[in-house]
């Protein structure tokens, strides 16, 4: 089996985001980026489906030369090779444009994303790319399972679950559950510089949107602190105060 | 132009997060002086359609289809852009639910339309310029985002918008749509609903337990206090990491992004990640034996203490709040 998960280089979880340039440019300045934590986990599942079957996973990531340290993590973790489009990720749909002309010229039986990238939080690539690709979706996925040319997936709902079963090939967005992110070892990391990592340009395509400011949250005041054992003032400020209960 | 929004149901019923979706739609559609349009797909009856209609819609579309009872993304995706084209809709409003963010995508591609998920306030218009606020940084920022298409979808956050009645009357219409065999080749086998819990994406409270409570044994004060809020269980991520709770409930940034009327974490430090996650709440109380705490920082209301004597404290004054009630 052939899988093609599509990567983010994303910051760090504890990154503190500020912006610069009057709030219009996300502040990269001493920022760690990272493998998307959900992507993260799309891989491990990529690579235990083709463990034993001769399969190979297939890396792909739309950006500039400075998320190579995170492609070749992901071929340090297990990915056979890898691509990058050599384009700014503009947004969702630049990034789904580019990933589908490649799959149209180079199939695969599966693919995955994470459910969201953690900077901008859209799960918009995996329903694009099975628009694109005229390929069922699924866009948040808690556990995924192959037998033979099909698919079972456990797809989350408000409140509960849905189970699914769904041909190959398709696209899928991993969450937590489908699997256990992998650590890379010492000779997934030196085999990782070795490993094909094959740049391709971009093609043209007009984007249809564009991020033009930032903001933090408002700060909040300063938290009103209720005493241990007068838990009875905590609910009446929460009724008469706060109107929240 | 018009405004057209999809209608979700579970079971048959729309949830709050539909409506909070037509008050939405309903202000962008005075924005525009023009018109909106509901579509409801699956088995949802006429009295739950004509609830649509009080919050605004001037015009329900009904698919009424035993092979669309249940969610088939591309399939409903096929039919929602088949009613935009109906409707000449140039923007389509969605929750941003789980389903709502797999049709969402979909729809951009088909009606050639830019995409906001995650939208927390009403697009600003001026000068032909159409913008949306909506999270980023899994809720540690705002982005605005200028839509350039002319055809636009916006996915919108449960509990960020206020549901606004109106009295209004709607016509209910059957539309069906030639669908086609691809779009259903994902076919369902099972859907699992917890009837007896508050679903944590679209609640209005929610508590939620961190490893202060040391162990999965010590959850039935959590759920206790729960029940009584009509509240949703969550938990940090060392707790779901751990196994004592599902990952479903991991509320933060690798988790589920909540956005309560009331968030009360107890034994929870506050981790910025976890912080990520519940920012949009807007009131968070926070029980926690450490004053150092940092989520007393980013909380409006505290307890310093231990959480295995507040909280049946809290329990037993919210039943006297209640039976005083």
């Amino acid at each position: 089996m052939k899988v093609l998960v599509c990567i983010s280089n994303v910051p760090d979880t504890t990154t503190k985001i500020t912006f610069t340039d009057n709030n219009t440019q996300f502040n990269t300045n001493g920022v760690q980026f990272i493998l998307n934590p959900y992507d993260e986990i799309a891989l491990a599942r990529a690579i235990e489906l083709t463990e034993g079957d001769g399969g190979t996973v297939t890396v792909i990531n739309v950006g500039d030369v400075s998320t190579e340290a995170t492609i070749r993590k992901a071929l340090a973790i297990g990915a056979t090779d890898a691509v990058r489009i050599n384009a700014k990720p503009h947004d969702a749909w630049y990034v789904a444009y580019q990933i589908a002309q490649y799959v149209k010229a180079n199939p695969f039986d599966l693919i995955l994303t994470g459910r969201e990238s953690i900077d901008y939080n859209g799960s918009k690539v995996a329903g694009m790319l099975g628009e694109l690709l005229d390929l069922p979706s699924v866009s948040i996925i808690k556990k995924l399972d192959i037998d033979g040319d099909k698919a079972t997936v456990e797809r989350e709902i408000e409140g509960g679950k849905e189970l699914l079963t769904i041909p190959l090939p398709f696209v899928a967005g991993a969450a937590e559950g489908v699997a256990e992110p992998k650590i890379p070892n010492m000779r997934g990391i030196m085999s990782a510089r070795t490993k094909p990592l094959v740049v391709v340009e971009p093609v043209e395509v007009k984007t249809n949107s564009e991020i033009i400011s930032y903001e933090t949250p408002a700060p909040r005041g300063q938290v009103k602190l209720v005493a241990a054992d007068d838990a009875a003032k905590l609910i009446e400020l929460l009724h008469t105060e706060a109107k929240v209960i | 132009m018009s405004v057209l929004i999809y209608a979700e149901n579970a079971d048959g019923k729309f949830k709050k997060s539909i409506f909070e979706v037509v008050s939405y739609a309903r202000a962008i559609a005075d924005q525009n002086n023009t018109t909106l349009t509901a579509i409801s797909i699956g088995d949802v009856s006429a009295d739950e359609l004509n609830k649509l209609a009080k919050y605004g819609a001037d015009k329900i579309l009904n698919v009424a289809n035993a092979q669309l009872k249940n969610f088939v993304n591309q399939a409903y995706a096929s039919i929602i852009a088949e009613a935009a084209k109906k409707e000449s809709a140039d923007v389509v409003i969605l929750s941003n639910s789980f389903s709502g963010r797999g049709l969402a995508p979909r729809l951009g591609v088909k009606l050639d339309a830019g995409v906001v998920d995650g939208a927390v306030a009403l697009p600003e218009q001026n000068g032909g310029n159409f913008t949306v606020k909506k999270t980023a940084f899994s809720g540690k920022a705002f982005a605005t985002v200028q839509l350039t298409s002319a055809n636009k979808v916006i996915a919108l956050i449960p509990n960020s918008y206020r549901i606004v009645e109106v009295a209004k009357s709607a016509k209910v219409e059957d539309f069906s749509v030639d669908t086609k065999a691809s779009d259903f080749k994902a076919m369902l086998k099972e859907i699992v609903r917890s009837a007896d819990k508050v679903s944590l994406p679209d609640a209005d409270i929610v508590v939620s337990g961190g490893r202060g409570l040391k162990g999965p044994e010590n959850w039935g004060m959590i759920e206790e206090l729960a029940d009584l809020l009509g509240a949703a269980t969550a938990c940090s991520k060392p707790v779901s990491d751990a196994g004592w709770r599902p990952h479903s409930e991991h509320v933060g940034q690798t988790g589920i992004a909540v956005s309560p009327n009331l968030y009360i974490a107890i034994g929870i430090s506050g981790a910025i990640q976890h912080l990520a996650g519940v920012s949009s709440s807007k009131v968070i109380v926070v029980i926690n034996k450490d004053a150092e705490a940092p989520f007393f920082k980013v909380a409006d209301y505290g307890i310093v203490g231990d959480a295995f004597e507040v909280v049946p404290k809290l329990i037993t004054a919210i039943k006297e709040h209640k039976a005083s009630a």
